[in-house]
């Protein structure tokens, strides 16, 4: 049988498939693969020689690590300090009460991206978009292609 | 081997260099709560209720984890102490669901005792009823995730005693939970051996043979330890 | 270098308005004009452009700087300070301010470039106090040199310390002229560095490791994302001179996955450091080795306290330990370990540089965000009042409000009321006033602000980040926060107010990690300054006394 998910040979070797690698190559595997599914964590667990529970253990401690599929979109509302005293936390109230899931956008968080000077900000697809409103968010994400 | 000499609570203790406060003041008679300390497991220092008073600093330290030195001064028990005990046991009680008329463990609980040794007779925070579950799947154990205090015996137990690794901790923060494989019902994870230890070493109800029924289950930490004691030493006691 | 030269910041900030499309822009023209220039044989026509590192006054951005060839130069803000430019704008101004480029370049020289105002800009004076009163050295180059050039860094004197370190060849010396400047860590514990270095030199052992903590989780704080994205080498030069003082030949780069520019620009720094010798093996010709291993971490903050790091670059849960034995001792793989953060290790240059008595007392680096007219970046000597850096440097609160506080330390710190603002700002002063420096962070709160919600916030924040291995962290934080949201619903009585003030030392003792331990700082440091703002909100009537139940 083919060794499967072969894509992740190269982040494995380079760390000489010793666990203090499995934070790194979780990263990889979420890039490459969108999120961390059973079949993969397993996978990841037999090369590190881990036992699942600590694979399963360390990924799920981890914020960024996700175990579902990511919609087609993200928006991410910063709710750190700067943003929370200019009004994230009723942007980010505004945006919950908007039917996104529908249209294949995740809405979440995040802890400051440290580009305070543009807050409240807002991050969609990786792209930051500085001081923003709920009504102009909106009006962002309708330019999203669907 | 070398003694250090200390004093805990006006007790002068002489013990040898490298043991614990812990084992100092078990030696010198002082009572020290404890629940995520086992003898024979390795230590984490999680559970805070071992905390004790060192001459010449503010700072609390853990029994469990902190070594004597010589001339230490160590208190056991003042109000400040007693404070912060009573608050962790509120603060255990409130964070999951424990109906102790009807647990398993009822009458044989570390925790319930230890509510009963720092005079918790009702609880100053209020409960928050999580929303949690119980795993069935084990065809003789059974884990009601609701009676867990996250002391991790269980996790170290099979990982450091059995060698199994079947439970680690998941997620974070509030939402810890215990977890076995990839989060997975117990029964589903083939490296479970059936040995029981898990579940001798809880000190709640929240791991549990299914036999039991409430009040019937007694941990049992001694048989860890007479395990620990002979594989260290090559020691059998038939 | 002879032309002039035009530095556009194309660092996190600026970007996030355009600064990087307009890089590409001005430098495709500018490469198409020079080589025109060069077959038609007229001189003079030289000018570079090249992207920098954060400039200071981020909320100005994005931010273009002119260099004229004869020296001087003059900072442009194409900025809309505060208004959400769609993308069509910046298109637009964009477009705009690369045809007059275009323009400029094709009319004259050099220097017509030198004169050059980019249009719709506005010049930020020299003598605007928030470049004027800054003293930059951890900065120095941060803004000058191209990040991903090391070119550009080594002509600016990169490096030049560790070559005269390792020519030397004294390790304890080194020790101790950090020991002598006072120096003391920027990552918030402010523990003397040179005691520090000391320590883990003294440990037996021949493999030793040395850690650059670049997790910088305190939201509103973005000093470290600063040096790492303006001037990775500074850093690096500062990571191997430590560790050539230690001893160690390894080191560790921890930082957050949130900043990926930083980490792009570490990634390439590194590796041009390797290709010119300045990391690897037999560095500059000596037999020092070290080598940098970078290591992104995964969205926890926690992983910011040294031990939980330690853990996390072992491929573990980040979840901290009692120390001792402290990383000192035993820290990653059980190797002797000396962690100290970005800023710290960035000092570190400067410090040889001048000599410890030129150095003292050093300057700290603060990110200004909040309630303020102008946020960013400012580097300032130690002890300059807070009164000078938010009003003078960040212009105070907007038009019509008033400062109510400051914010220092993130959520481990707590908040300094508008009357102390006179306070000197070093690490005594800030402790004494019931907060800490911590990492550099200063959100201004103006008096739209409910301290209450602020505390609230903060302990949502320590709620969310706690590891959850030791109860008074795990649960306490959320009593905590339940007993603020209470308040803030106008349900608590006086009772809720005596609980919460119980609550908040006993989650401050019996914490494992410092995490836990200074969760309930802006609640007790709001609690003194602010009281008011709690006893506001209580209800007018008694509440029913709490509800007993029995386990
Ligand atoms: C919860 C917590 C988070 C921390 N986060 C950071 C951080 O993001 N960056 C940092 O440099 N230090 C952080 N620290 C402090 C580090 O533990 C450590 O003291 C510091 O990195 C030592 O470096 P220094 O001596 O150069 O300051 C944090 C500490 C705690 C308790
Ligand atoms: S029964 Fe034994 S092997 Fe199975 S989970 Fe418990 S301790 Fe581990
Ligand atoms: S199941 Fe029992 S032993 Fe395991 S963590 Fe929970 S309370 Fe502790
Ligand atoms: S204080 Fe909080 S973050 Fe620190 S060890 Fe305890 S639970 Fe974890
Ligand atoms: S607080 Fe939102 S970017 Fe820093
Ligand atoms: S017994 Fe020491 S902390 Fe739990
Ligand atoms: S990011 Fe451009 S000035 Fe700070």
């Amino acid at each position: 049988m083919p060794e499967p998910y072969p894509e992740l040979q190269p982040v494995l070797q380079r760390h000489g498939y010793r666990p203090d690698g499995l934070i790194e190559v979780l990263n990889r595997a979420q890039e490459l693969h969108g999120h961390l599914s059973p079949p993969l964590l397993r996978h990841i667990a037999r090369q590190l020689k881990l036992p699942l529970s600590r694979v399963q253990g360390t990924a799920s401690f981890y914020h960024l690590f996700r175990f579902q599929p990511p919609a087609r979109h993200c928006c991410l509302v910063c709710t750190g300090t700067a943003c929370h005293v200019l009004g994230a936390a009723a942007l980010l109230a505004a945006l919950e009460h908007e039917p996104l899931q529908e249209r294949g956008i995740e809405l979440g968080s995040v802890r400051c991206i440290g580009t305070c000077s543009g807050a409240p900000l807002v991050v969609v697809d990786g792209q930051v978009w500085n001081h923003q409103s709920a009504a102009g968010v909106l009006d962002g994400l309708r330019s999203l292609d669907p | 081997m070398s003694v250090c000499t200390l004093r805990i609570d006006n007790r002068d203790v002489a013990i040898a260099a490298g043991a614990s406060v812990l084992e100092a003041a078990r030696a010198a008679g002082a009572a020290i709560p404890t629940l995520c300390h086992l003898d024979g497991l390795s230590p984490v220092a999680a559970c805070r209720l071992c905390l004790v008073e060192l001459e010449g600093s503010d700072k609390l330290q853990a029994a469990c984890v902190t070594a004597v030195a010589d001339g230490m001064q160590v208190r056991t028990d003042s109000p400040r102490l007693r404070e912060i005990r009573r608050s962790v046991i509120e603060l255990l009680f409130t964070e999951g669901n424990h109906v102790c008329a009807i647990c398993v463990a009822n009458g044989h609980c570390e925790l319930q005792d230890l509510a009963v040794t720092v005079g918790m007779d009702h609880s100053r925070l209020p409960y928050r009823f999580p929303d949690r579950h119980v795993d069935l799947s084990h065809p003789l154990f059974g884990l009601d995730h609701n009676r867990c205090i996250l002391c991790s015996r269980c996790v170290r137990v099979c990982d450091e005693v059995e060698g199994a690794h079947v439970w680690d901790i998941g997620w974070r923060g509030e939402h810890c939970r215990i977890i076995a494989g990839l989060d997975e019902p117990w029964e589903a994870v083939n490296a479970c051996t059936h040995c029981g230890k898990c579940v001798e070493v809880c000190p709640t109800g929240a791991l549990f043979h299914k036999a039991d029924t409430s009040e019937e289950k007694q941990g049992h930490p001694e048989r860890l330890q007479a395990l620990v004691h002979a594989r260290n030493h090559q020691q059998w006691q038939p | 270098m002879s032309g002039a030269c035009l530095r556009i910041c194309t660092a996190a900030s600026c970007r996030s308005r355009g600064a990087e499309t307009l890089r590409q822009r001005c430098s495709a023209l500018l490469e198409s004009a020079n080589s025109a220039s060069a077959t038609q044989g007229v001189a003079g026509r030289d000018v570079t452009v090249k992207g920098v590192g954060c400039l200071g006054p981020c909320s100005e951005g994005p931010l273009l700087a002119v260099d004229a060839a004869a020296g001087g130069s003059r900072l442009f803000s194409l900025g809309t300070n505060g208004q959400a430019g769609s993308a069509a704008v910046i298109e637009a101004a964009i477009k705009a301010v690369a045809a007059d480029l275009h323009t400029a370049v094709a009319d004259g020289d050099g220097s017509a470039v030198a004169q050059w105002s980019p249009p719709h800009s506005r010049e930020l004076p020299a003598d605007d106090p928030f470049l004027a009163l800054q003293l930059r050295r951890v900065l120095a180059q941060c803004g000058r040199i191209d990040p991903a050039e090391i070119a550009d860094a080594l002509a600016a004197g990169a490096y030049r310390q560790l070559q005269a370190v390792l020519q030397r060849n004294d390790p304890a010396g080194v020790i101790e002229l950090v020991r002598r400047s006072g120096l003391r860590g920027r990552g918030g514990a402010g523990y003397p560095t040179g005691l520090k270095w000391a320590t883990v030199a003294a440990m037996p052992g021949g493999e030793k490791v040395v850690v650059c903590n670049a997790d910088e989780g305190d939201p509103g704080a973005f000093m470290d994302r600063t040096v790492l994205e303006g001037d990775p080498h500074t850093l690096l030069e500062g990571m191997a001179i430590a560790a050539h003082a230690v001893g160690a030949d390894r080191g560790f780069i921890y930082v957050r996955a949130e900043y990926p520019l930083a980490i792009e620009r570490l990634r390439i720094a590194i590796a041009q450091a390797e290709q010119h010798g300045w990391l690897g093996t037999a560095i500059a010709g000596s037999d020092f080795s070290f080598h940098v291993e970078l290591r992104v971490g995964a969205g926890a903050y926690v992983c910011g306290e040294e031990t939980a790091l330690i853990h996390s670059i072992e491929g573990r849960r980040g979840v901290p330990r009692p120390r001792p034995p402290y990383p000192a001792q035993r820290g990653v793989f059980g190797l002797p370990t000396l962690i100290n953060n970005v800023e710290t290790f960035a000092n570190i240059p400067a410090l040889l540089r001048l000599g410890p008595e030129a150095y003292a007392p050093g300057t700290k680096v603060f990110s200004l965000t909040g309630q303020v007219r102008r946020s960013g970046v400012l580097e300032v000597p130690m002890g300059t009042p807070l009164r000078t850096i938010v009003e003078t440097m960040g212009g105070g609160a907007p038009a019509g409000r008033r400062i109510k506080a400051v914010q220092t330390g993130g959520p481990s710190g707590g908040c300094v009321p508008a009357s102390a603002l006179d306070t000197p700002v070093d690490y005594e002063s800030l402790q004494a006033l019931g907060t800490i420096m911590g990492s550099g962070g200063m959100v201004v709160l103006d008096d739209t602000t409910n301290m209450v919600d602020i505390a609230a916030f903060f302990m949502a924040f320590s709620r969310e980040e706690s590891c959850g291995k030791c109860i008074p962290c795990r649960s306490g934080t959320v009593q905590l926060e339940m007993l603020l949201r209470k308040l803030l619903s106008r349900q608590a009585s006086e009772l809720d107010l005596a609980q919460l003030e119980r609550l908040c030392p006993v989650v401050s003792e019996a914490s494992l990690c410092g995490l836990g331990q200074s969760a309930p700082r802006p609640v007790l440091s709001t609690l003194r300054h602010f009281r008011g703002d709690y006893l506001a909100l209580l209800e007018p009537t008694p509440a029913a006394p709490p509800q007993e139940q029995n386990p």
